[in-house]
């Protein structure tokens, strides 16, 4: 038996950084990997598909620490990051939280972030920002230089947890006294709160990136061990590996930078268009302006799009999409089996006159044709929490 | 008593006479995960030792089997079509891949047993 394809999983060589939970993934059996430079839980013993539809069914927590935390401050720090994002950053309310993406000269994505407005300290704004593990060291340096401004402060002693799941909420409310439980439940999607957890302040946003209700957990590195020990005791939650996190994202349709998104794509043809507000496309002032409101305005020439296969063999990432005739109209960006629909699915780019739902192509895998159509995403429907 | 022998991509292949059952073995189902897609070969199919006989998908990747022996297909195991987590549950038993008729029984020196196997896992932890 050999690995006939490389994927993110394969553990790279040298040495591998740990997050403050690696000790805790040993205890739980984890099969670790390398991935972004980090020894990280790929699944543990019950496997992909049951941590997967346990997420959907329960709550799931996971370890995303790798990520890049750091908080950006300055008197006009909203301001100053809207120079390099094409997201609505100024008008953000303390608390809200946006999704956006870093943009280079060419509007193409250096990566995406959650962007979270804290409160302003000694009169300057503060942003809490959370960026993708890979591309942590090179975000933050583009954001240093482009921002003198602005002070960076990367936050390498805290760690970040995912819960998430339709009792995510529940279970993570048990944890609080009842005021803070009730500050937690009242939160909506896409906004923040500092919490106070066994006298650990932590912040905690409802969002995450699997399509469910969930939570992200910012907390100090040396609380973090026994944070997740009580709620890996609750009988709803259990630890969630990157296999289930990159099968959960795709069925939710959502990007993965590196694959989906990259320096080669425009938010455009990503379908991120939402993400930039009208003001931001009118007025502009972000880097690689030009060339977005070019795409905005002549429409792109190819697009992300959702297929499910019709068979059981799964399509990968670097797959050609092609016609009923042979044509080759793109490629796939993601592809795998989707636990919750029991089937394969897969997200690639294809020109625009292709791009309709319903429309029948083939995917190329080991040579082989695969039978497919285009279908509207995400595949699974979102479950966020818009508030009572 | 039953003659099985393994290769260090840890195949196996279980001597029925001159017949052949080929799969996977523990290790390698644990290293894939959910195993959610097996293509085998066809019927009638000579393979050549070390040749790809069989691809398996899990969540995660995609795997190559290779033959152990050489020889001609003559069964697969279509049970795997409709339930590939077998492939997990039993890999050594009803998750079999494909049965082979050997040619050429001499290429069995250089597989190893089950203590050899065995030993060699020690290996790898």
């Amino acid at each position: 038996m050999s690995d006939s394809q490389a994927t993110d999983f394969d553990v790279t060589a040298g040495v591998l950084a740990h997050t403050p939970l690696y000790d805790l993934h040993r205890d739980l059996d984890a099969r670790m990997v390398g991935f972004a430079g980090y020894a990280m839980p790929v699944q543990y013993p019950s496997g992909i598909i049951s941590e997967h539809l346990h997420t959907r069914a329960q709550a799931g927590l996971f370890d995303v620490s790798h990520m890049g935390q750091a908080i950006l401050v300055g008197l006009e720090a909203a301001r100053g990051l809207e120079r390099l994002v094409p997201g609505d950053i100024v008008t953000l309310a303390p608390g809200r939280m946006r999704y956006t993406q870093l943009l280079d000269a060419e509007g193409h994505i250096l990566d995406d972030l959650m962007v979270t407005r804290l409160d302003e300290k000694d009169g300057r704004e503060r942003l809490f920002l959370v960026v993708n593990a890979a591309t942590k060291a090179a975000d933050f340096a583009h954001l240093a230089a482009e921002l003198p401004d602005c002070a960076l402060a990367v936050l390498e002693d805290r760690a970040l947890l995912a819960l998430q799941g339709p009792k995510a909420a529940e279970v993570l409310s048990r944890q609080l006294s009842p005021g803070e439980a009730g500050n937690l439940l009242a939160l909506p999607f896409m906004s923040a709160k500092g919490l106070i957890w066994n006298d650990t302040a932590l912040s905690i946003s409802r969002s995450g990136y699997t399509g469910e209700d969930g939570f992200e957990i910012s907390i100090p590195a040396a609380a973090a061990v026994l944070f997740s020990k009580k709620l890996l005791e609750e009988a709803e939650v259990r630890p969630i590996g990157l296999g289930a996190r990159d099968s959960l994202r795709l069925e939710a349709g959502l990007c993965l930078y590196g694959h989906d998104i990259d320096r080669t794509t425009s938010p455009v043809e990503a379908g991120l268009l939402w993400s930039i507000p009208k003001r931001r496309r009118t007025q502009g002032g972000f880097c690689g302006y030009e060339q977005v409101k070019q795409v905005i305005d002549r429409g792109p020439v190819r697009q992300r799009v959702g297929f499910l296969l019709e068979g059981k063999a799964p399509a990968r990432e670097g797959s050609d999409i092609l016609t009923h005739e042979g044509e080759i109209i793109g490629r796939v960006t993601s592809g795998g089996f989707a636990p919750s629909l029991g089937r394969p699915i897969a997200m690639g780019y294809v020109g625009v006159p292709y791009a309709a739902p319903g429309t029948q192509v083939s995917l190329t895998a080991r040579g082989k044709p695969l039978a497919a159509k285009i279908v509207p995403i995400p595949f699974v429907p979102h479950h966020y929490f818009r508030g009572v | 008593m039953v003659d099985t022998y393994y290769t260090k991509s840890h195949e196996y292949v279980r001597l029925h006479g001159d017949t052949g059952i080929v799969g996977i073995t523990d290790f390698a189902q644990r290293q894939l995960g959910d195993v959610v897609f097996v293509e085998l070969p066809e019927v009638g199919q000579s393979l050549s030792k070390g040749a790809v006989a069989a691809t398996v998908e899990s969540v995660k990747a995609a795997a190559e089997v290779n033959a152990p022996i050489s020889g001609e297909v003559i069964e697969v195991n279509a049970e795997l079509a409709d339930k590939p987590g077998l492939v997990n549950e039993d890999p050594t038993g009803k998750g079999w891949f494909l049965k082979i008729g050997l040619t050429n029984t001499a290429e069995l020196e250089s597989l190893m047993d089950e203590e050899a196997y065995r030993e060699f896992l020690q290996t790898l932890s």
